[in-house]
């Protein structure tokens, strides 16, 4: 028997909820200061409105549903499913409040673009965007990357035990310190410390270049937020062809490979250890997987002819490839090169990367490093059961961390998250194949939202379907949260209709 | 004989003028994006606003010039970037220009990118400063919105009395 949600439920729900908006209202201060800084009146008018209606939402929240009662399971999965949706409508206001999004639509979708880290935009006339709007679509990433919860636990809660709940509906399983608080403030101060050393990078290297220092460190902010965060946002509409530099991009190949590892082998590497680099299977996956693609995508531009030179050919095709498997989404070619200049050899190579995705507990998106090297472990016990003799124990193990034995249930469990994002994968193909695209073109933005990279070859703009900008962001929700919480909300509602 | 010169004078302009008009298709981002192999080597014209950072590299520079659809990197040399006065961005409307050059599909010289490679450059609009104006509505909105916000709060004081 279905049991219909209680009211109690609902209370809780709202109150945590309106918790972390609140969180979310407050970071809408950073925006402001930049305003100020700038001296951008009418922006700092957007985001002034904007932290109105979110505390004023957040508050009324709160008040009504005030309880001292701890989340379940259930209830955690909710809030963080709940948090996202609600991010996204009050991140849009400021955006669209600039006039530079052309509905609502299109601000809610590069929000949930930016939170989700994926990097696919609707923006009009970006290279005339303020400085305030444009920090706010980066800060979002690195707000998001992070995790919503996370920015929650780590600053705006003090300790309920109800937090591991919601750290793991956030597709965030592993506890890097003893306690999930902790652990957030861990992965805020590596960022921290990333953030400033890969802004002084990018800023100098700007220099460098001939921008504008004010320029040149505020673009280096903003692209090691979309970097490090594998989101891929970028301050002008070239994306990364705005700066013409090859020492813009090794350092954002760099960023956006550290971005892709998980945090616990960040904190391993801050401790010393750096064998773990090696041993662990994520690393070994993620390397394995990045030739055997960039093969295909080589193979695929060699056929072309496209590329002059062995060593452009490489440039070029290993950037694209690289911005896809860390699920960044930056691009040194135009969107329209994709689908006119690029082979469907190379194209599937890069939907192969983006579908793989990084590291778990990373800021990337997609299936992941380590269920990839567990379905291949589990593959390779099965081919050693077939070829030993009957009587034959086999054992598989792997390195993440520590020795893990491979069991049936974790296999189980790899096997299910991928089914599921290949079913996603393939959903969004439909949609785009039902509006008249082609499959390879509808598969690559497709995977490219789901699995949160930000590749486009030209499907996603200001003038594609409204239906298609809606299941795009619905991959990006689900691709970013790994399914478990947005089932729980699809029972929650079902209960609610049928429950007794 | 004055004749002749003449003639010969006005045959040579013809010439000259062709080479540089005739070659040079007046083109825009989609267009040769989408066509980048058909237009790769050839001389083009290209116009758009001049957008973000001029960004000096030695005796060149990088120019981005966005013409409404997209924005296209142009290699020029120093002494013609300087004509530029205003880059686009939120305060400013950049400087329109017109740029004749070589387009490139993937160029050899800039790691596969496509670009322009400038030969000569226009003005064929001054940029100016975009004066901010202050939006009443949204300023009477954020008033509304904070009264709001003070009555919430308030009434949140009587209850938990």
């Amino acid at each position: 028997m279905i049991l219909k949600p209680r009211l109690e439920d609902l209370k809780i729900i709202g109150f945590y909820l309106g918790k972390i908006i609140i969180g979310l209202a407050l970071t809408m201060v950073i925006p402001i200061l930049i305003a100020l800084c700038f001296g951008e009146i009418n922006p700092a008018l957007d985001f002034f409105i904007s932290i109105e209606i979110s505390a004023l939402f957040g508050l009324l929240l709160v008040k009504i549903c005030q309880t001292d009662k701890d989340l379940n399971w259930m209830q955690g999965m909710i809030v963080v499913s709940l948090s996202w949706v609600v991010a996204m409508i009050l991140g849009a206001i400021p955006l669209y409040l600039s006039g530079h999004w052309k509905s609502f639509l299109d601000a809610c979708f590069d929000a949930m673009s930016g939170f989700a880290t994926t990097g696919l935009t609707l923006v009009g006339n970006l290279d005339h965007l303020s400085y305030t709007h444009n920090l706010w679509r980066h800060l979002i990433m690195f707000l998001g990357g992070q995790g919503i919860v996370v920015i929650a636990l780590s600053f705006f809660v003090r300790g309920f035990s109800g937090a591991f709940k919601m750290y793991v509906g956030e597709a965030r399983d592993e506890k890097i310190m003893p306690n999930v608080i902790n652990t957030s403030r861990f992965i805020w101060m590596v960022s921290i410390v990333y953030l400033i050393l890969g802004t002084l990078a990018l800023g100098i290297t700007g220099m460098f270049m001939g921008m504008q220092p004010v320029n040149a460190f505020f673009h280096g902010a903003c692209v090691f937020m979309a970097a490090f965060d594998t989101g891929g946002f970028s301050p002008q509409s070239q994306n990364m062809l705005y700066y013409h530099s090859f020492a813009y991009e090794v350092i954002t190949v760099i960023l956006m490979v550290l971005g892709a590892l998980n945090f616990k082998l960040h904190y391993h590497l801050w401790m010393g250890n750096r064998k773990e680099l090696i041993k662990n299977i994520e690393t070994r996956t993620l390397f394995v997987t990045i030739i055997a693609t960039f093969s295909i995508v080589a193979v695929g531009l060699a056929q072309t002819g496209i590329y002059p030179a062995a060593t452009i050919l490489f440039r070029k095709g290993f950037y694209q490839l690289i911005s896809g498997h860390t699920g960044t989404g930056f691009q040194t070619i135009y969107a329209g090169q994709f689908g006119t200049e690029w082979n469907q050899l190379a194209l599937v190579g890069v939907i192969l990367a983006m579908g793989l995705g990084g590291a778990v507990c990373s800021t990337t998106g997609a299936i992941k490093m380590l269920r990839i090297g567990i379905i291949f472990k589990a593959f390779k016990e099965d081919l050693k059961r077939i070829i030993m003799p009957e009587g034959a124990i086999v054992i598989e193990k792997f390195h993440h961390i520590r020795e893990v034995f491979l069991e049936d249930k974790l296999v189980r469990s790899a096997l299910i998250i991928t089914l599921a994002y290949i079913i996603l994968y393939g959903l969004g193909a439909l949609v785009g194949m039902f509006y008249g695209y082609s499959f390879v073109g509808a598969l690559f933005e497709s995977t490219s939202a789901a699995a949160n990279v930000g590749l486009s070859c030209g499907i996603t703009n200001i003038a594609m379907p409204a239906a298609l900008k809606v299941t795009y962001i619905l991959q990006m929700w689900a691709g970013r949260l790994e399914f478990m919480s947005v089932f729980t909300i699809l029972g929650f509602l079902f209960a609610s209709l049928k429950g007794k | 004989m004055k004749k002749d010169f003449k003639l010969i004078l006005i045959i040579l302009f013809l010439i000259f003028s062709s080479q540089r008009f005739a070659f040079s298709q007046s083109l825009n981002s989609d267009e040769l994006i989408k066509n980048a192999k058909e237009y790769d080597g050839k001389l083009i014209t290209y116009s758009g606003e001049a957008i973000g950072d001029l960004m000096l590299r030695g005796e060149f520079a990088w120019v981005n010039i966005n013409d409404g659809q997209n924005a296209l990197g142009i290699w020029i040399s120093s002494a013609l970037a300087k004509e530029i006065k205003f880059m686009g961005n939120y305060k400013f409307r950049g400087d329109s220009l017109e740029v004749i050059g070589i387009f490139h599909r993937a160029c050899l010289e800039h790691g596969g990118d496509l670009d322009i490679h400038a030969q000569s450059l226009r003005k064929t609009g001054s940029g100016r400063i975009v004066k901010e104006k202050l939006n009443f509505d949204k300023v009477n909105l954020s008033f509304i919105l904070l009264g709001a916000l003070f009555f919430i709060w308030i009434l949140t004081l009587f209850k938990h009395k």
